[in-house]
């Protein structure tokens, strides 16, 4: 599979694959590295929210 | 209350944009920006702003448009309270971008009106080199959907 780097398009199996994740409350976001010699050539990341934009909104009583 | 999110009332003097028609009415642009980790927004941004918004290949100022295709629905578990909520219909992609500076906000703001604020979200500050970097959607549902009104 090609993969998209700096230095053009490239083998993935040529290349070092590094990946990590986070997960919290606040989202799941993954990524994948792929290092040539020791340089990044490509990093992409994928968050996946998890915490709304949620204001309150208040309906006060009458009277 | 979904009824708050499709902005059909005029409370106060009005500062909208026309949807060119009271009986064929158009859907807002929605577009989603993203920001350095240096950058403020918060809850009181309430337009959009190129200061702090991230730049490298193959971005564009202002972002990308999302896709809207999700009508606000409401739940209602009285006659006072409930939840109404929206949520983007498909994942907000940059493609073949590199973002070098560390970016943590994605803002979505309306381009249809003026650019006006509809919410903020942060997440852990990111880089991206010649790669893609996607912001996938919760469920709309009552219980997850990206932006939520709720009385109880």
């Amino acid at each position: 599979m090609l993969i998209t780097t700096t230095k053009g398009d490239m083998e993935e199996a040529l290349l070092e694959k590094r990946e990590g994740s986070i997960d919290n409350d606040n989202e799941l976001t993954t990524w994948v590295e792929y290092w040539d010699a020791g340089e990044l050539v490509h990093r992409s990341a994928h968050v996946t929210l998890k915490k709304s934009f949620s204001p309150f909104v208040e309906v006060a009583p009458l009277g | 209350m979904s009824e708050l999110m499709l902005g059909q009332h005029q409370l106060g003097t009005s500062t909208i944009t026309s949807r060119t028609s009271l009986t064929s009415p158009t859907t807002d642009t929605v577009k989603a920006a993203l920001y350095l980790a240096s950058a403020t927004l918060n809850a009181s941004t309430t337009v959009y702003s190129a200061t702090g918004e991230v730049s490298g290949t193959n971005y564009i100022a202002g972002g990308v448009t999302v896709t809207n295709g999700n009508t606000p629905a409401s739940t209602n578990s009285s006659i006072t309270a409930g939840v109404a909520y929206w949520t983007p219909s498909a994942s907000i992609a940059y493609t073949t971008v590199t973002l070098s500076t560390s970016f943590d906000t994605v803002f979505l703001y309306n381009s249809t009106q003026s650019n006006k604020a509809i919410s903020v979200h942060t997440f852990t500050a990111q880089t991206v080199v010649a790669g893609t970097f996607t912001i996938l959607m919760p469920s709309n549902t009552t219980a997850a959907a990206l932006i939520r009104f709720s009385t109880t």
